[in-house]
C-alpha cells in the first residue's frame, strides 16, 4: 500500500467518523424532547408551591389544604394546647413512648436535629408566643392514610386505618406508623399568609 | 427471499449458529439490508426511506402526544392548548405531527408519481402496487381521523362533509351514516372511535410495508430503465447491484438530511402556512364556516367529489340508467374512489411493453399532463364551488380518468418506444463516461 | 441552494388550503403592520406585550376572554416577563374566578386562567391571531402568506384602526363600518378612541399605536412558545445541513470508486 493511499484511508475514516457521529448526536437531541415530555408539565409545576391565607383560622382550629395532591394540616393552637404540648414534650424527651426521635422537618438545616416540640412548630408570627402553629402533611406514615384531628390517646391525631396515635406535635407514640408526620417547607409571607413548597 | 442470487448470511460463531437454528432473524436483517439494488437507481428513489422515515415520526410522536390529549368533546380542544403551553416542549411535538403528516403525503404523492412514470406497477410487481394503494388508502383514513381530533371548527365540518359521503350510498346511505358517527350527528362519539381509529390505522399501516417491502424484494427494484437485472448468476447480477447497505443507505439517509432541514424551518418558522386558521376555533355545531377546505392533501380528490353536478350530462345519464339510484351526489362519491381505484388497476390497464416512460415518447407528454392535471385540482379544490372553476373542474377530473382507462390501454398500441440499454450495467456505465457511452455494449468486459 | 429548493418545493405544495382563500367579494384591507416577532429571528418585544397587556386588561377584558391562557405565563421571559409579585397582584386586582373547592368565586390567582367572558357573546381572544388570517391568494395559491405570514396580527391591529365612522342599524342592532372586516360591517362598536390607556413610560397610546400593541399582545397568548419554536427550528436546520453536508461528502467517497470503475469500463 503505497502512503498516498495510506492518507487517503485516514481521510476516509474520518469523514466516516465524523457523519456516523452527527447521526448519534442527531439520534440523542430526538430522544431527549421524547423523554421530556414526560416530566411534569408547566401548569403542574406552577401547583408545586401554594400561598395559603390563614387569616380566617381561629386558636383551636385546624385548616387542611391540598398542596402537591396531599392534604396539610395547618393548625392554630391554644394557649392550652401549647402548654399540654410542652408537657408531652418532657414526657417524650424524658424518653417515654418514643417511636421516631426525628424532627422531620424539611425547613431545619440539619436532617438529624431532635423530635422537639420547637423544632416542629413554625416560627410564629409577629404578635403571638411561640409553638401557635404547627403545619404539617396529612398523611399517616404508615400507609398514606388521612388521619383525623383532635382524636387519639395523645389528643393529637390518630389514623383510623391501622391504629396510629400522634401527639400535639404530630409525633407518632403509639401505633404501626415508623415516623413522625413529616412538616413541608412552609413559610410566612407576611402575617396572615403561609408559603407552601 | 430476493429471486436476484447474492451471498446470504453464513453463521460463523457457536453463537451465531445456535441463534440461527432457532431464530434465524440475523439472516433476515442481513437479506434485507444486503439486497441487491439496481445501481442505477436516480434521486427519486429515495421516497422509500422519507416514508419510512415519516410513518416513524408520526406513531413516535403521537404516542407522545396521546399521554396529553383528552378524547372528549368538551377537552379536547383545550388539551391540545394544554400540550401548546404547558407540556415540556409540547408545542414543538404537536407542530412536527401537524407538519409530519404533509410531509408524509408530500412524500407518498412523489413515491406514486415515480412509480407511475417509470412503470414500477407493471408485472410483476402489481402486488407491491396494490400493497402500495392499501397504505394510500390507510394514509388517507388516518390523516382524516388525525385532523378531527383538535376539535376545531374545520375539524368538525371536515367530518360532517366526509361522513356525509357514506350517506350517499344508496338504501344504507343513512344507516351507514349513522353507525360511523354513532348517533345523528357528529359528537363524542365519533370523536371516540376516530381516535381509537386514528392510532389503530398507523400499526395495520406499519405492517403493510412490511408485506410491501417483502413484495419488492422479491421481485427485487424497478429502475429507471425499466430493464431487469440478469439473475443468470450471481457474477452477471453483481454487475448490475450493488448491496443496499452501504451505497443505498448511505445515499438515501442524505436525501433524507436535506428533506427534514427544509422540514424544521417550515416546523420552526411557519408551522401554521400548511393549516387552516378555523381551526384554532373550537368546534361549535351551530355555525358553519363560510368555507370548507379539506388539507391540501385531500384538495385533488375533493375536486373530483365536486366536478360531478347534477348538470354534467354523464351524472344525468347515469341518473337515468339507474333509475335515479345513482344521482349526482353518489356520483360523486364514486367518482372520488374510482380515481384511486383506476391508479391502482393500472398494472392491468397500462398495455405497454417497455416499462420506463423514459422509452416511450408519447406517453412521457401524457404523463406530465397528468402531474400538470394533478396539481389543477389540488387548486381547483380549494377555489369555491363556482364558474369557472366547476367547469374546470369538470375538464381536470375528465384527464384524470381518460389518463388510466384511455390513454395507457391505447399507448401500449399506437406507441412506438425507443430502443432500451441492454442491461443496467450500460445505462450505468453510459452515464458516468466522458464519451456519454454507446448503446451497442451488451456485455462489457472489465478493463482489469 | 437548499433555500432555492425549498422555496420551490413549497411553491409547488402551496396550492394551499383554505386560510389563503376568503376575501374576494368584499374589498377589505388588511395593512401589512412591521411587527417584532415576524421573520425566522423576530422575537417579542416585551414593553409591547406589556402595553398590550395594559391596553387589553383596561378595555377588551371588558368583553372578551383569554380563556386557555394561565395568569402565570405573564411573567414569562418569552413573553411580557413582568415580576411575579406584579403577576400576582395583577390577578388579585383584576379577575375574580370561580373556585369549585369553595363553591364561590375568589380573586385570582397567577395559577387560574384568565377568566372565560360569555356575557357580551364576544368570541374568546385566546387563539385570535392564529385563527384569523390577514393575507390571502392570490388566486388561492397562498404566496402572499408565503411571503408575509399568515397575517393574524396585522388583521387584529387593522381592524382596532379601521372603523371609518359610518354606522348603520340593521335588524335592530347597530353595526359600525369597518376597512378590515370580511363584509365591512361589523358589530362591535369602536374599542379604542386614542389615549384610552396611560402607560407608565409614557408610550405613545394613538389608535394606531394601541391597535398595533394590543394585536402583538394577542399574538403572544395564541402563540407563546414562539420564541423557543424559531431557536428549535434554527438549531434543527442548522445541524441538518451539517449532517447533509457530511451525509453528501460520505456518499461520495462511498460511490466514487464504483462511478471510475464504470467509467474505466465504458471507456476501454
Amino acid at each position: 500500500m503505497s502512503h498516498a493511499d495510506d492518507h487517503e484511508g485516514t481521510r476516509r475514516d474520518f469523514l466516516y467518523y465524523a457523519t456516523a457521529g452527527a447521526g448519534v448526536v442527531a439520534t440523542g437531541a430526538a430522544v431527549w424532547p421524547l423523554v421530556n415530555q414526560m416530566n411534569p408539565s408547566a401548569d403542574v409545576l406552577a401547583l408545586a408551591s401554594i400561598r395559603v391565607d390563614v387569616s380566617g383560622v381561629e386558636p383551636g382550629t385546624q385548616l387542611t389544604v391540598k398542596w402537591l395532591g396531599k392534604p396539610v394540616f395547618i393548625r392554630h393552637r391554644t394557649g392550652e394546647e401549647i402548654s399540654e404540648a410542652q408537657a408531652q414534650d418532657e414526657e417524650f424527651q424524658a424518653g417515654v413512648a418514643v417511636v421516631d426521635p426525628l424532627a422531620r422537618n424539611v425547613n431545619l438545616p440539619d436532617p438529624s436535629a431532635p423530635a422537639t416540640d420547637a423544632n416542629r412548630t413554625m416560627p410564629s408570627p409577629e404578635g403571638e408566643g411561640a409553638g401557635a402553629w404547627i403545619v404539617q402533611m396529612g398523611v399517616c406514615t404508615h400507609l398514606g392514610c388521612v388521619p383525623l384531628g383532635n382524636a387519639g390517646e395523645y389528643g393529637g391525631w390518630f389514623c383510623p386505618c391501622h391504629g396510629s396515635h400522634y401527639d400535639l406535635s404530630g409525633r407518632i407514640r403509639k401505633g404501626p406508623a415508623p415516623e413522625n408526620l413529616p412538616v413541608p417547607p412552609a413559610e410566612w409571607v407576611d402575617g396572615s399568609t403561609i408559603l407552601l413548597g | 427471499m430476493s429471486g436476484i442470487p447474492h451471498d446470504h448470511y453464513e453463521p460463523k460463531t457457536g453463537g451465531e449458529k445456535w441463534l440461527h437454528k432457532r431464530l434465524p432473524v440475523v439472516g433476515l436483517l442481513y437479506d434485507t439490508l444486503m439486497i441487491p439494488t439496481p445501481k442505477n437507481l436516480n434521486w427519486m428513489w429515495i421516497w422509500g426511506i422519507v416514508l419510512t422515515f415519516c410513518l416513524a415520526l408520526q406513531i413516535i410522536t403521537g404516542i407522545v402526544l396521546v399521554m396529553h390529549y383528552t378524547p372528549h368533546v368538551d377537552y379536547a380542544f383545550a388539551s391540545v392548548e394544554h400540550i401548546m403551553r404547558n407540556v415540556n416542549g409540547g408545542a414543538m411535538l404537536r407542530y412536527l405531527h401537524m407538519n409530519g403528516a404533509s410531509l408524509f403525503f408530500v412524500a407518498v404523492y412523489a413515491h406514486i408519481f415515480r412509480g407511475l412514470y417509470y412503470g414500477s406497477y407493471k408485472a410483476p410487481r402489481e402486488v407491491t402496487w396494490i400493497i402500495g394503494m392499501l397504505i394510500y388508502l390507510c394514509m388517507m383514513g388516518t390523516a382524516f381521523m388525525g385532523y378531527v381530533l383538535p376539535w376545531g371548527q374545520m375539524s368538525f365540518w371536515g367530518a360532517t362533509v366526509i361522513t356525509g359521503l357514506f350517506g350517499a350510498i344508496p338504501f344504507v346511505g343513512d344507516s351507514l351514516l349513522t353507525w360511523l358517527q354513532g348517533g345523528p350527528a357528529v359528537d363524542n362519539a365519533t370523536l371516540n372511535r376516530f381516535f381509537s381509529l386514528h392510532y389503530l390505522l398507523p400499526f395495520v399501516i406499519a405492517g403493510l410495508v412490511v408485506v410491501h417491502i417483502w413484495a419488492f424484494h422479491t421481485t427485487g427494484n424497478n429502475n429507471p430503465t425499466g430493464v431487469e437485472v440478469r439473475r443468470t448468476s450471481k457474477a452477471e447480477a453483481e454487475k448490475d447491484t450493488l448491496p443496499f447497505w452501504p451505497y443505498f443507505v448511505i445515499k438515501d439517509l442524505f436525501a433524507l438530511a436535506v428533506i427534514l432541514a427544509v422540514f424544521f424551518a417550515i416546523v420552526g418558522f411557519m408551522p401554521n402556512y400548511l393549516g387552516h386558521p378555523d381551526n384554532y376555533i373550537e368546534a361549535n355545531p351551530l355555525v358553519t364556516p363560510t368555507h370548507i377546505v379539506p388539507e391540501w392533501y385531500f384538495l385533488p380528490f375533493y375536486a373530483i367529489l365536486r366536478a360531478f353536478t347534477s348538470e354534467v350530462w354523464i351524472v344525468i345519464a347515469a341518473n337515468f340508467l339507474t333509475g335515479g339510484i345513482i344521482d349526482a351526489k353518489f356520483f360523486g362519491v364514486i367518482a372520488m374512489f374510482g380515481a384511486i381505484v383506476v391508479m391502482a388497476l393500472a398494472p392491468w390497464l397500462d398495455t405497454s411493453s417497455v416499462r420506463s416512460a423514459r422509452y416511450r415518447p408519447m406517453l412521457k407528454w401524457w404523463f406530465w399532463l397528468l402531474v400538470i392535471d394533478f396539481f389543477v385540482l389540488m387548486w381547483l379544490g380549494a377555489m369555491p364551488a363556482e364558474e369557472p372553476y366547476a367547469t374546470f373542474s369538470l375538464i381536470a377530473s375528465a384527464y384524470w380518468f381518460a389518463y388510466f382507462l384511455v390513454i395507457l390501454p391505447l399507448m401500449g398500441v399506437i406507441e412506438k418506444p425507443l430502443p432500451q440499454p441492454a442491461t443496467i450495467e450500460e445505462d450505468f456505465n453510459a452515464h458516468y463516461s466522458k464519451t456519454g457511452g454507446t448503446k451497442t455494449v451488451v456485455d462489457p468486459t472489465p478493463a482489469e | 441552494m437548499i433555500r432555492k429548493f425549498t422555496l420551490s418545493a413549497l411553491t409547488a405544495l402551496t396550492l394551499t388550503t383554505g386560510g389563503a382563500f376568503a376575501a374576494g367579494a368584499y374589498d377589505t384591507h388588511i395593512e401589512d403592520f412591521d411587527f417584532s416577532f415576524e421573520g425566522p429571528f423576530g422575537t417579542y418585544d416585551q414593553n409591547q406585550l406589556q402595553r398590550g397587556l395594559k391596553i387589553y386588561t383596561q378595555v377588551c377584558s371588558a368583553c372578551h376572554g383569554l380563556r386557555y391562557v394561565p395568569i402565570r405565563t405573564l411573567s414569562s421571559e418569552d413573553g411580557p416577563g413582568m415580576p411575579e409579585d406584579q403577576v400576582r397582584a395583577y390577578a388579585e386586582q383584576n379577575f375574580e374566578v370561580f373556585d369549585e373547592e369553595l363553591d364561590d368565586f375568589r380573586p385570582a390567582r397567577p395559577v387560574d386562567h384568565f377568566p372565560h367572558v360569555t356575557s357580551a357573546g364576544a368570541p374568546d381572544l385566546s387563539l385570535m391571531a392564529k385563527a384569523r388570517a390577514g393575507f390571502h391568494g392570490p388566486y388561492g395559491l397562498g404566496i402572499n402568506q408565503f411571503f408575509k405570514g399568515m397575517g393574524g396580527a396585522e388583521y387584529i391591529a387593522s381592524l382596532l384602526s379601521g372603523y371609518t365612522g359610518e354606522e348603520k342599524e340593521e335588524a335592530g342592532a347597530i353595526l359600525y363600518e369597518n376597512k378590515a372586516f370580511p363584509g365591512g360591517w361589523i358589530s362591535m362598536a369602536p374599542p379604542l378612541y386614542g389615549d384610552d390607556v396611560e402607560f407608565d413610560d409614557g408610550h405613545e397610546a394613538t389608535i394606531e399605536s394601541q391597535s398595533k400593541d394590543v394585536a402583538a399582545f394577542l399574538m403572544w397568548t395564541a402563540e407563546p412558545k414562539l420564541m423557543a419554536r424559531k431557536e428549535a427550528g434554527f438549531v434543527g436546520v442548522l445541524f441538518l445541513t451539517v449532517l447533509s453536508v457530511l451525509l453528501y461528502l460520505t456518499n461520495k467517497r462511498l460511490w466514487a470508486p464504483v462511478k471510475r470503475r464504470a467509467k474505466e469500463n465504458n471507456d476501454s
